[in-house]
């Protein structure tokens, strides 16, 4: 972080515009640090959640979508709440992570992606969240096939995993929802 | 008093018990429960994380089907509740944005835990009970997502919340003073970085040792499946704490049984609330 050389140049404005859009006002930190202070995973970042704000704000997207910051974060809405500036901070995280996915940024991180992946593939196909397939689908795309063997194993036992999935009814509205409705008026 | 009610995904498979506890509760409450009809997943962390259009319509599916019920609407999971109201804000605001002709129902989404912790039922509750839990000191961890952020959940204590505190206190239980109740148990990292969430859940359960308690008390299914499965115990002697949910909890000290069924669908030995139950045969008489 400390050789980063930031330019008006490499502004990215329409990253800006759609922070705007989703209300997350990034200009209005002045660095007081609480949300770095109170973050339950910030040892782990590679960079601070109040550089990752500052980052936005200089709008520095390339360098965000290549963060760990934007995986690691768990959305525990800690920082937001404890902003005095009120700055949606895990909106940021939300935004940044789209793009990431939109523009197939790659992830050090490839697992946690994996599985968002895999759980929104189980709603798309049931409606409803399905442990043991989104589970199975987890596995396939992360290649992480023997961890938590032996707790899926007594999970299974102890009656805590579903053995069939249920699909609802609605699954047409499902499908529209996720082949992108709402989204042809470019959101 | 009739209320819709959302059970969302994990109250059928991992936190099935906690479904089956919360229609018992309701069912002592005289409350009636009404599923909302072919309800799908609010879509979680994972769908507001990476896709927000996704993240905004599949809970507004289900609040369009709620509509329907009138009833307020009841929600036992804390992701659940929070992605459910964030979804109503949004579509009050501007429901022609999500394709919504009108929308301003006057039904209220409803946390399960705030909505035990009121006076009337709390009372109700107290004077139902047939076996207290006996001084039982617990840890009552709220985790993230029924407090945070506030705007949206509405949480009136966000930092030092006290509904649980007030649900145990009326089992006849102590809650401890601690310093983790409302700390991140990252659930959604569990699977992908399972090495962040035993650190996590470690912290969790060493302040609640260090409190003195000898269990944890949640509302919420992931950090009940969470602090439960990713707790390591290393230190010769040191006892992993069981975390019940506190519906759970209601439904043994009302009963006076934890039945074996319940026991087992818990990772971590619940054998303290067996013994506690088998202890006290008599109600204690303590003012709320």
């Amino acid at each position: 972080m400390d050789k980063t050389v930031i330019s008006p140049k490499t502004r990215n404005r329409k990253f800006l515009h759609k922070l705007e859009m989703r209300n997350v006002d990034v200009h209005a930190c002045y660095q007081c640090g609480r949300c770095s202070a109170g973050c339950p995973i910030g040892d782990y970042f590679d960079m601070s959640v109040m550089q990752a704000v500052r980052l936005a704000a200089y709008g520095q997207e390339e360098k965000l979508l290549q963060s760990d910051i934007i995986w690691l974060c768990a959305a525990c809405e800690t920082c937001a709440t404890r902003c005095p500036n009120n700055i949606d901070i895990p909106g940021l995280m939300d935004v940044l992570r789209e793009l990431a996915v939109r523009k197939g940024v790659p992830a050090d991180q490839q697992r946690v992606p994996a599985f968002h992946k895999s759980f929104l593939g189980s709603i798309r196909r049931w409606g409803r969240a399905w442990e043991v397939g989104l589970i199975a689908g987890y596995k396939l795309r992360s290649k992480d096939y023997l961890g938590d063997m032996g707790l899926g194993m007594q999970m299974l036992l102890k009656g805590k995993l579903k053995l069939s999935p249920h699909a609802i009814k609605g699954k047409t509205e499902i499908k529209d929802i996720f082949s992108g409705k709402g989204k042809e008026y470019d959101r | 008093m009739k209320l819709s009610y959302y059970p969302g995904c994990s109250l059928e498979g991992t936190a099935l018990d906690y479904d089956h506890s919360v229609r018992e509760v309701c069912l002592t409450l005289d409350i009636e429960l009404i599923d909302i009809p072919d309800w799908n997943c609010c879509g979680a962390s994972s769908a507001h994380m990476t896709d927000h259009e996704v993240g905004m319509r599949l809970p507004i599916r289900n609040l369009l089907l709620a509509r329907e019920l009138g009833h307020n609407i009841l929600v036992p999971c804390a992701a659940c509740f929070q992605r459910l109201k964030a979804a109503d804000r949004a579509l009050r605001a501007d429901p022609l944005r999500w394709d919504v002709q009108e929308y301003a129902p006057d039904y209220e989404i409803i946390h399960i835990t705030r909505f035990l912790a009121g006076e009337d039922i709390l009372q109700t509750i107290h004077s139902a009970i047939t076996r207290s839990l006996d001084d039982l000191p617990l840890a009552c961890y709220y985790g993230c997502l029924s407090l945070r952020n506030p705007h949206i959940t509405g949480a009136p204590n966000w930092e030092m919340p006290d509904t649980l505190e007030r649900i145990v206190t009326a089992l006849g239980a102590r809650p401890v003073d601690w310093s983790h109740r409302t700390e991140c148990c990252s659930g959604s990292l569990t699977m992908a970085r399972p090495d962040i969430t035993e650190k996590l859940v470690g912290d969790i359960a060493v302040a609640a040792r260090r409190a003195g308690a000898q269990a944890l008390v949640t509302d919420c299914p992931m950090c009940q499946a969470n602090v439960e499965s990713r707790q390591v115990c290393k230190i010769e002697g040191e006892v992993c704490l069981p975390v019940f949910f506190a519906t759970e909890l209601i439904v043994a000290a009302i009963s006076g049984h934890y039945p074996e069924s319940q026991q087992k669908t818990h990772l971590i030995s619940p054998e303290i609330l067996r013994g506690t139950l088998a202890e006290n045969a008599t109600v204690k008489e303590e003012s709320l």
